[in-house]
């Protein structure tokens, strides 16, 4: 029995890892279709059918690109450093529900590799220990930009993550529980219990900080090439630097998973479509979102980024704790 | 069987990192041993069934003290090794050995490892994790939990206002008036 169990996880932890993965190297080429469409252009066009074939040919360069680490760099450090952010992005799905249960074979199956009953902060928590990619490249390259860069990571991801945490104990306090299955099952009277109906303002507050953790524009600063050149990853090429971005998309998926547990009804089916396509589409429209954005608005100062957290996000957040809490007495 | 392998694997990895942070003399070395230590010991609270102080291991130490570790560390270089003052290496080095010895010697004596007990054991059947911290937090240890929350405050306080001596002046005003030759 307790083989099966282990099998079974491993399984689960190998499709995961696999699709995440390839999502993540397919939302690029999305990325540059939308960026390309929304800018008048047509984006990569000459590999393949519209283009789609460019993935393989950027897969083969990433991976047969020369793996140059600067003289004076701390080499283990800057060797290991990109290989956290995937790892954190990745270890943080573990609690993430993806699919309702569903059986094959007799079988049923519980599309989550491991059900803690501390899910969604297991996840957070995960999540923003990948900062240490960023920080620790930044601090062993040996390069301004990259320390730089690590120092904008550092400010903008530990206070970012003030207003994401404050902004789910909102709708945690109404629903009584961490895991996020249950959190899922709260919103299973359909299109009217949603969250978001009731928590509006917790919705945006974690959806801007989403955008921040994530760092996508416009709060991408720590790698903001017109200041920082490539901030903390100046000095990286080739796979190393490639990893940085399968973490920061895997991020991106796991922040769209989580809004539309908490905040969008999950995977609780709608109308006639079934659970697991409805979840499918909240998480491409909230991709779509990230993109859109980053289509059609600037970069944002630091010193108005810390503004707006400190300021602005973080007291509204607090409000919104303290009106939950004399509501629900 | 499986709780074995992952209780001394992460035996084994904790030990490995601490003795990193200790030993090595490159303080990102260290640096990086000791966020990987801290995320190493969430993993036994894992096995042992607390899953809330796991997280809150990895979210405060790893997330928040370890990063704020590093942003000091910006400051100086970390990439040289920092060279050690230390003249009498051989007493220095046995002390912290027999200290260290004495330790795990008293704490596994058996006249006093039978003896340790909780005082306030947390036995409420059908309660979860979270919520059983709550009750004990909220009911047994109010007085030391509101006195914590008392020294955090006034930790702020005496923060923000080191901080914030002048803030009411910005940065190009100080140089004007260091131009003239007036002191602020």
């Amino acid at each position: 029995m307790e083989w099966a169990i282990i099998i079974e996880t491993v399984i689960k932890a190998v499709i995961v890892l696999s699709v995440v993965a390839g999502m993540a190297a397919f939302a690029t080429f999305i990325e540059r279709k939308v960026l390309a469409y929304m800018q008048r252009r047509l984006g990569p066009m000459n590999v393949g059918p519209h283009g789609v074939l460019q993935l393989a040919a950027d897969g083969i360069k990433l991976f047969t690109k020369e793996d140059i680490i600067p003289q004076h760099a701390v080499k283990p450090i800057f060797k290991i450093a990109p290989v956290i952010a995937p790892a954190c992005a990745f270890t943080a799905m573990a609690a993430v529900p993806f699919f309702p249960e569903f059986t094959v074979f007799g079988y049923t199956v519980t599309p989550i590799i491991s059900d803690i009953n501390v899910g969604i902060l297991f996840v957070m928590g995960v999540a923003s220990a990948g900062m240490y990619a960023p920080l620790l490249a930044g601090m062993s390259s040996t390069n301004k930009w990259a320390l730089l860069g690590a120092a904008r990571t550092v400010i903008q991801l530990l206070s970012f993550e003030v207003v994401s945490g404050l902004s789910l104990l909102a709708p945690i306090m109404m629903i009584g529980s961490l895991s996020l299955i249950d959190i899922n099952d709260y919103q299973i009277g359909g299109f009217t219990s949603w969250l978001v109906w009731k928590q509006p303002l917790a919705f945006l507050l974690f959806v801007i900080a989403g955008f921040a953790e994530t760092n996508r524009t416009p709060f991408d600063l720590i790698e903001y090439e017109a200041e920082i050149v490539s901030g903390y990853a100046t000095d990286y090429s080739g796979m190393r630097w490639g990893l940085f971005f399968v973490g920061e998309y895997a991020n991106m998926i796991t922040v769209s998973f989580l809004v539309s547990i908490m905040f969008l009804g999950g995977y609780n089916p709608l109308w006639i479509i079934p659970g697991a396509i409805m979840i499918l589409i909240k998480i491409s429209a909230f991709i779509f979102l990230f993109l859109w954005v980053r289509a059609a608005w600037p970069h944002v100062r630091p010193d108005q980024l810390m503004w707006l957290c400190w300021k602005v996000l973080m007291p509204l957040a607090l409000i919104n704790i303290l009106i939950t809490g004399i509501v629900l007495i | 069987m499986f709780e074995v392998i992952a209780f001394y694997t992460f035996s084994i990895l904790t030990i490995i990192m601490f003795g990193i942070v200790v030993l090595s003399k490159n303080a990102l070395y260290a640096m990086s041993a000791l966020a990987g230590g801290m995320i190493f010991i969430a993993g036994f609270f894992f096995l042992l069934g607390a899953e809330f102080l796991g997280v809150v291991q990895i979210v405060v130490y790893s997330g928040a003290v370890m990063a704020l570790y590093a942003f000091g560390m910006m400051f100086f270089d970390t990439t040289r090794d920092v060279k050690e003052n230390i003249h009498y290496k051989k007493v220095l080095y046995s002390l912290f050995i027999a200290s260290a010895i004495l330790i795990v010697i008293i704490m596994s004596a058996p006249i006093y490892s039978a003896n340790i007990e909780a005082f306030y054991p947390a036995v409420i059947d059908g309660v979860g994790n979270i919520q059983m911290v709550g009750l004990i937090l909220f009911t047994k240890y109010l007085i030391p939990f509101e006195l914590a929350a008392v020294m955090l405050l006034v930790s702020m306080i005496s923060g923000i206002l080191l901080v914030s001596k002048r803030m009411e002046m910005n940065l190009t005003e100080e140089d004007h008036y260091e131009e003239k030759g007036e002191i602020i």
